[in-house]
């Protein structure tokens, strides 16, 4: 079971990559809980997700895993400062409305963020657009019209992003169809999953 | 079912310093306790309930537990899985020792002189049914309102003994305006003529007026706005202005109906102890108004439901549970429920409170051989 949720959502596996045991970690938009699950499997970590819709809370309630039912954009006063060693926001940077808030908040809660979005920058969406289209792929399966996904951005926009909040980048996946990809990342990569930290 | 009756002769001192020799509780069980008597599941009651939380007794059929449509077989609270208690609180008035129960000293009811009960006296008498029935530790200890506060009591006061504890539409303590609610409430009964100071036992009469108006105003603010317009609106009851004080409004109607049911069967002292208990509610009252530092000795697991339209115990109350627990690095869910029933939602169905109690339940009978 652990195997399949890995090879459905290959961020899942670089993020649990970077997890050493025993760590704490806050979950945002933790969706059905299925990554917190992973976690506590695999890594003993001790969690919580955060989720605003109420079938994701079920999920979790059923899976065992912890989660607060909560409006990330709301912020995260629940959760003090430095409370928790990871942050995860799992392909949900992209729907955020206040983006550079959140970013901020998760280095205020957590020693280290994790963050994985859709790569806008990917080459069949950089060809939608150049056919005229909105793009619409698996990684974004809307329409522009109904879309969460009010802030796309590609590798170098989140990596500016980063520099300009003085996050230090500590580790970057970039991924596509489950293959890592190495050679020309913001072009060929569909996926991006980074780890970052304020800079010392 | 039927209703017991456990009898406990060893002095109880209260936290205000009174000492009850010995007094009585109303009890009623549902399901099978197992082998290893760790299936056991709490119902704390609110206000004004009971121990009569679910199913009929075989000569009462319409006398349906206050809370069966969540407790039963195959229900959230599964009686198939659990051994569940419900037991009437010390000072109540459905046959556990309580104002309206007879003095031994003096063979008259206690009356006046019945003491001012606390959350915590509860659980220090109940502590006492959970040693004679065997059970060490309860799989889990569950109430709404009064009955959350007295299920976190529960792991404040015996940490050891309660492995989760599910706090619905409750708080931490009572917001200001609870307390000046609960003050008006109280106003009625004890400035009712028939009253006599809580002694009215005596003299044959019930303080039947401040009673019902006490239960009228608590049922406004049990209430939402949009529940009251959803049901009566502005509803006349004849379709025409009378120009005169009856009974106009489909809502006057209905909440002098509720009083006057109200006024029949609760005992006003209760009413009043009750009000009190809730207003003395206050765990971090000795941890320097720290809800954290308060909620450092707990150990049990939370689940924290709250309800979107209860403005007597907001989500933000509940928020702040739950922040304590986050605090101190406690498992702990938290759900708010879309309901529009104000704070009397966390007696109704609905469809995510009931799948969330279930879903949490079945973890925790996952954990309980039975």
């Amino acid at each position: 079971m652990n195997t399949s949720i890995v090879q459905t959502r290959p961020d899942f596996a670089a993020i649990a990559a970077w997890i050493p045991q025993g760590a704490s970690v806050l979950d945002l938009g933790c969706g059905d809980g299925a990554l917190l699950g992973y976690l506590t499997n695999t890594r003993g970590v001790r969690g919580y997700g955060v989720e605003i819709d109420d079938h994701g809370i079920l999920r979790c309630i059923e899976r065992g895993v912890n989660v607060i039912q909560n409006n990330l954009e709301s912020g995260l006063a629940d959760f003090e400062s430095g409370s928790f060693d990871f942050v995860i926001l799992s392909q949900t940077l992209q729907a955020t409305k206040h983006t550079e808030a959140l970013m901020k908040e998760i280095l205020r809660v957590g020693r280290e963020g994790i963050v994985s979005f859709p790569n806008f920058g990917y080459w069949k969406n950089r060809l939608q657009v150049l056919l005229g289209k909105m793009p619409v792929s698996r990684d974004m399966p809307y329409q522009w019209y109904d879309t969460p996904n009010v802030h796309l951005c590609t590798l170098d926009d989140f990596e500016n992003l980063c520099a300009h909040l003085d996050f230090t980048v500590l580790g970057r996946h970039v991924i596509t169809a489950g293959e890592e990809i190495n050679f020309m990342p913001n072009l060929r990569g569909s996926t991006a999953v980074y780890r970052f930290k304020r800079a010392d | 079912m039927r209703a017991q009756c456990a009898t406990f002769d060893t002095p109880l001192t209260f936290a205000s310093g009174f000492v009850l020799p010995a007094y009585q509780l109303m009890y009623e069980t549902y399901g099978t306790l197992n082998a290893d008597r760790s299936n056991a599941i709490l119902i704390c009651h609110a206000l004004s309930g009971h121990h009569h939380v679910a199913g009929t007794y075989a000569d009462q059929p319409k006398n349906i537990g206050w809370w069966d449509n969540m407790i039963g077989p195959g229900k959230p609270i599964d009686t198939d899985k659990f051994f569940v208690i419900g037991v009437n609180n010390l000072g109540g008035c459905h046959g556990s020792t309580g104002p309206s129960s007879i003095d031994p000293a003096t063979g008259e009811p206690y009356g006046s002189s019945f003491p001012i009960v606390t959350v915590e006296d509860w659980v220090n008498a109940q502590v006492r049914l959970a040693d004679r029935l065997g059970i060490t530790q309860f799989a889990a200890i569950i109430g709404g309102s009064l009955g959350g506060m007295q299920a976190m009591q529960w792991s404040l006061s015996y940490p050891q003994r309660v492995r989760h504890v599910l706090a619905i539409a409750t708080a931490p303590n009572l917001t200001t305006e609870n307390i000046a609610f609960n003050d008006v409430a109280r106003n009625a009964i004890l400035t009712d003529p028939d009253f006599h100071g809580g002694d009215f036992y005596q003299f044959g009469v019930v303080p039947t007026r401040g009673l019902r108006l006490a239960r009228m105003l608590g049922h406004i603010t049990y209430l939402s706005d949009d529940a009251m317009a959803g049901k009566f609106g502005r509803g006349l009851r004849s379709g025409e202005y009378q120009f005169g004080y009856d009974i106009e409004f489909e809502v006057e109607s209905y909440l002098r109906y509720q009083g006057d049911k109200f006024a029949s069967y609760f005992d006003a002292n209760t009413y009043l102890l009750m009000t009190k208990a809730l207003d003395y509610f206050d765990p971090a009252r000795h941890t320097g108004h720290n809800l954290a530092r308060a909620f450092a000795k707990v150990e049990a697991k939370y689940l924290v439901v709250s309800f979107s339209s209860d403005w007597r115990f907001s989500p933000d109350r509940s928020r702040e549970i739950v922040k304590a627990l986050l605090h101190n690095k406690r498992d702990v869910s938290y759900a708010e429920i879309e309901s529009r029933h104000g704070h009397d939602s966390f007696l109704m169905q609905n469809e995510q409170y009931f799948a969330v109690m279930r879903n949490y339940l079945n973890n925790v009978a996952r954990k309980c051989s039975i």
